[in-house]
């Protein structure tokens, strides 16, 4: 019997406190240009590891490229076992990097926003808007910053194999596998599409437990930081 | 005596703080009423425990022991969700370092508390400018935290904590940071809303200009209420003082 009054009464309150998304995003957009020097720091991390990794996946496929054109001129098959391995392994690193250096400066930025977190709670944001404009900040900052990475990475290794290969050839690697996992072989462009959605998977995921964390304080304990 | 509206009640409030092995009573048994439409000053030198006091009163932080009440209502007994309602709707609270978000408008700043509240962007905006009017920046409404003096950065905090039309402002040393001028021009535009638009005022100082336009002073020490002064009781000391300069 409460149970329906107490119902009515929380979807009310609920309602009645809200940040809709054009302005949440807006809100995250101005922290990113008035923020610039930050967010390029931020971005910078997984511009990095993204372009490694696209480098990485690029030269893959490149090789079996070469691989089959060498095949085509003396008939010898050139293909490499241990490539394999060490693209995984290559790839696996760049992301570990990546995460490494994002998870740092996601920490930074939250940790020098307290003051403001703290502020934001006193004028009625629930601790879900401060996350949702955290994780909306880090998933904007990844994604542009892994699709940077991902055309600088692609950009020099293409230069690279022109110089080997020439331009049609090296052009020609966008189709050729860049990655096989268990079985499934995975072609260069896709392989480019899935490290541009890590890189922003990555950068929300690192930002989720700073942000979870200085959503909880206690607004006094917000306040009381100084940066 | 007559029967006073209670806006804030405090019961046997206690904060301890614990510093490593040290334990600091911040707040000791604490029992306050404030009335509806007053305008209260609660002094005390730095340390006596009124930012505490202020804390506990606005819900920014849990007492050890000891209740608070809002309109009657038990803040602990309230869920975040609410908790967040009566931050939003209900208390307006400016600070000594005037905490404006440094990346926003004045007129961002100002809407902020609105957008969370649900108004539309339009009639936010019109609100906003209105209460920016209000507080004599009218012309600044574009302008960034860091292009406004001091002075101004509090006005806009002021309109910020004006801008769901809240029963209470809380106010945390809000001259603390302001020249002697400024620092009067903000307690007389506090004055004037609490006249105006009939809000309580609640400021924790030291400010002693403060006390000219105080309806009761709270002293504080050591966590403990020292005595409370009437506006009658003031008078007379002002008039005093007056006196023994002539």
């Amino acid at each position: 019997m409460t149970s329906v009054l107490d119902e009515v009464s929380k979807r009310g309150i609920e309602k009645q406190i809200v940040l809709p998304w054009s302005r949440a995003l807006q809100m995250t957009r101005e922290n990113i240009f008035v923020r610039l020097g930050r967010s390029a720091i931020t971005a910078l991390g997984i511009f990095l590891g993204i372009a490694f990794l696209a480098a990485v996946l690029f030269s893959a496929a490149a090789a079996q490229v070469a691989a089959e054109k060498q095949m085509r001129e003396i008939g010898v098959d050139a293909a490499d076992a241990q490539t394999q391995a060490r693209v995984i392994w290559l790839a696996a690193m760049s992301l570990l990097v990546a995460t490494v250096g994002i998870v740092n400066s996601m920490l930074m930025s939250v940790t020098e926003r307290y003051k403001e977190i703290g502020t934001m709670k006193c004028l009625g944001a629930l601790d879900s808007f401060i996350v949702r404009l955290f994780l909306l900040e880090a998933g904007l900052l990844g994604i542009l910053g892994s699709m940077l990475g991902a055309i600088a990475g692609t950009g020099v290794m293409t230069l690279v194999s022109a110089h080997r290969l020439g331009w049609s050839l090296a052009l020609s690697s966008w189709g050729k596998p860049a990655l096989e996992l268990g079985g499934w072989t995975v072609p260069l462009w896709l392989g480019i599409v899935i490290a541009i959605v890590i890189g922003g998977v990555l950068s929300v995921g690192a930002a989720l437990y700073p942000a979870w964390r200085a959503a909880k304080m206690p607004p006094a304990a917000a306040l009381r930081s100084e940066f | 005596m007559s029967v006073y509206e209670y806006i804030v009640r405090t019961k046997d409030l206690s904060k301890v703080y614990t510093m490593g092995d040290v334990q600091v009573r911040a707040l000791d048994d604490v029992a306050l009423d404030i009335r509806r439409g007053e305008y209260v000053s609660i002094m005390g030198p730095s340390g006596s425990g009124k930012s505490t006091l202020f804390n506990m009163i606005g819900g920014l932080d849990k007492p050890t022991q000891g209740t608070v009440f809002i309109d009657e209502v038990d803040m602990a007994q309230l869920t975040a969700q609410e908790l967040a309602f009566l931050r939003c709707r209900k208390i307006g609270y400016i600070f000594q370092t005037f905490n404006l978000i440094p990346v926003m408008t004045a007129l961002e700043n100002v809407t902020l508390p609105m957008v969370f509240a649900g108004l539309t962007t339009d009639d936010a905006m019109d609100k906003g400018a209105e209460l920016l009017k209000t507080v004599g920046l009218e012309g600044r409404r574009d302008h960034k935290p860091t292009e406004l003096s001091g002075g101004q950065q509090q006005r806009v905090a002021t309109a910020r904590a004006l801008a769901n039309d809240p029963a209470i402002i809380l106010a945390d040393e809000p001259t603390g940071n302001l020249d002697l001028r400024t620092g009067k021009e903000i307690i007389d535009l506090l004055k004037r809303m609490n006249e105006e638009k009939k809000v309580t005022v609640i400021s924790a100082t030291h400010d002693l200009k403060m006390i000219d336009v105080s309806d009761r002073v709270v002293w504080i020490r050591d966590g403990q209420i020292e005595r409370i002064e009437e506006r009658a009781d003031i008078e007379v000391q002002v008039g005093q003082m007056e006196g023994e300069e002539h």
